[in-house]
């Protein structure tokens, strides 16, 4: 199978590897994807909670080079959205930039599902934070 | 010597053409085009002579006792088809009971599936850790009703060779057909069909250095006379078992490669395993947490090396070592997203088996090949290694088998 021109450019430089510290509270951690399918994918989002940017995002991935490539892409596209922007990345998006052909779908879908994960999980730990907040807001 | 780019290291799938197999072809492909079978003239002479040669040279090369027990095909999966339908359909009477094992060529499984269809009942034997069955599989899985056993000589994904002979053994001693599919283990090993206990054989061209899309069946014709009834029907060819015009440059040419395998498959051997060798040894050396998949020595083909290198997926192993022409089991290397069947059957899970890498070192390999292709490996699974969480959670001592993943 041939890649797409723009899936080789990110497996062979792939934007924002690395790992973001998932205890912050501000970051958002998604692990997505199972061993035994060949595909895992972590994303990771540094969010400022006063403006909702993502302002970094990391990845590391487990995967094809569509995967990689997928993922990698996803962390580009979400920094310096809102969370509620990034939230509006669908798969499709992913597909058409990089020309994924059909049995490759299923990477971006991934893609899509770790960006919505660690969004998730920013939102948990935030709101987990305000619940504490409240909590010693109304002891005092 | 220069290193030429790409290098071709995926000798299972297929093998280059030996150039002394294109020159013993050439003739057959120019002058000599006559129809083997025009009895009447000398272009129909020159032809025939040229396919009774080449049944001379793989009846040395397989140890066979006639010329006639040489059945030419289009190539292995036809003959795999014609030996286990034939057989079953020629002996439907004594029995309805084929044996087979799951890690064999889809060319051999399919057609069991389609015999099943047809009311014929299939045991698949399951393999062990190794890729391995005993003799004892064998004997238990035997019925009354049992007609033909199949198995190959050599895996074509793992490199697993298994014990022949001593199946023959079992089969011969309860007057059952033993198949050897050997494509994979011919010409890289000592293959005798009395010494195996073997009844039919399947050879195909492409895989020992000859051309494609021509390959034998051996069918043996005493002790005891098998007979097969013929899946294409015709001219009547091949004392009625396949017809259809022989393809004459083919056959010479697959009759040059089993010359050249029976006066050098030690050669052969020895070059392709020392190669296996000093790549697996390099490898090795410089990677941890890689796994070797299918059997350890004398029960692996010399050439084959199939690694699992952990926490890397196989399609972006193949895809850094673009230079390399490999194979992998992962399932995104086929349309269905399936791992290979064959490591699946091994027990080895998921991850393993979407990490495998299948090296095939032959004839025309080198050494400076070998030693490029390990460098370049090496410095892959070292930065794709860098990029998977897996790695990670390995690193932090996590085993990621004990974390709940959502399947998709």
């Amino acid at each position: 199978m041939a890649y797409s021109e723009k899936v080789i450019e990110h497996y062979e430089h792939p934007r924002n590897v690395g790992t973001l510290d998932k205890d912050d509270p501000t970051v958002g951690t998604g692990l997505v994807g199972a061993p035994a399918c060949g595909d895992v994918m972590r994303l990771q989002l540094r969010v400022n909670p006063v403006t909702n940017v993502i302002e970094d995002a990391k990845f590391k991935t487990f995967g094809c080079g569509s995967a990689i490539a997928s993922s990698s892409l996803a962390t580009e596209w979400v920094k310096g959205k809102t969370v509620d922007e990034a939230m509006g990345i669908k798969n499709t998006d992913i597909v058409q930039e990089l020309n994924l052909p059909p049995v490759k779908i299923h990477c971006s879908v991934l893609a899509e599902d770790a960006i919505k994960s660690a969004i998730e999980d920013y939102r948990k730990k935030q709101s987990a934070q305000r619940a504490v907040a409240t909590t010693a807001e109304s002891a005092k | 010597m220069t290193l030429s780019l790409p290098i071709y290291m995926d000798n299972h799938a297929t093998t280059p053409l030996d150039p002394r197999v294109l020159d013993a072809m050439m003739p057959y492909l120019t002058g000599k085009f006559g129809n083997a079978a025009s009895r009447n003239h000398p272009f129909g002479w020159a032809a025939e002579e040229g396919v009774d040669y080449a049944r001379e040279q793989i009846k040395k090369l397989i140890g066979a006792h006639s010329e006639k027990e040489i059945v030419f095909t289009s190539g292995a999966t036809e003959s795999d088809n014609l030996a286990i339908k034939g057989i079953a359909h020629q002996y439907k009477d004594r029995g309805d009971h084929i044996i087979t094992v799951k890690t064999e060529h889809k060319a051999v499984l399919d057609t069991c599936k389609r015999l099943e269809r047809e009311g014929f009942r299939v045991t698949y034997l399951d393999v062990d850790s190794k890729g391995q069955i005993t003799p004892d599989d064998v004997k238990r899985a035997l019925t009354d009703k049992t007609i033909l056993v199949s198995v190959m000589l050599g895996n074509n994904e793992i490199g697993t060779v298994q014990p022949i002979s001593e199946i023959g053994k079992v089969t011969r001693e309860r007057g059952v057909l033993l198949h050897c599919d050997a494509v994979q283990g011919l010409g890289r090993m000592a293959f005798d069909v009395d010494a195996m206990n073997v009844d039919l054989v399947s050879i195909s061209g492409h895989k020992i250095y000859g051309p494609k899309g021509v390959g034998a069946l051996y069918v043996r014709r005493t002790k005891p006379r098998v007979r097969v009834t013929p899946e294409v029907d015709g001219g009547g060819h091949e004392h009625g078992m396949r017809s259809g015009t022989l393809n004459v440059p083919g056959i010479v040419g697959l009759g040059k490669a089993c010359e050249i395998a029976a006066n050098e498959w030690e050669k052969d051997r020895d070059h392709a395993f020392g190669l296996r060798q000093r790549l697996r040894g390099k490898l090795e050396a410089s990677l941890d947490e890689i796994v070797l998949n299918g059997a350890d020595d004398p029960w692996r083909l010399p050439g084959n090396l199939n690694v699992s290198f952990s926490f890397v997926e196989g399609e972006a192993m193949m895809m850094g070592i673009k230079d390399v022409a490999v194979s992998s089991g992962s399932a995104c290397t086929s349309a269905s997203l399936e791992p290979s069947y064959v490591l699946r059957a091994l027990g080895i899970d998921g991850e393993h088996a979407h990490s495998s890498i299948r090296f095939g070192l032959g004839r025309f390999n080198t050494e400076e090949e070998v030693d490029y292709v390990a460098e370049i490996v090496i410095r892959e699974v070292r930065r794709l290694r860098e990029l998977s969480p897996l790695y990670d959670l390995h690193k932090e001592g996590i085993d990621y088998k004990t974390i709940q993943w959502t399947a998709h």
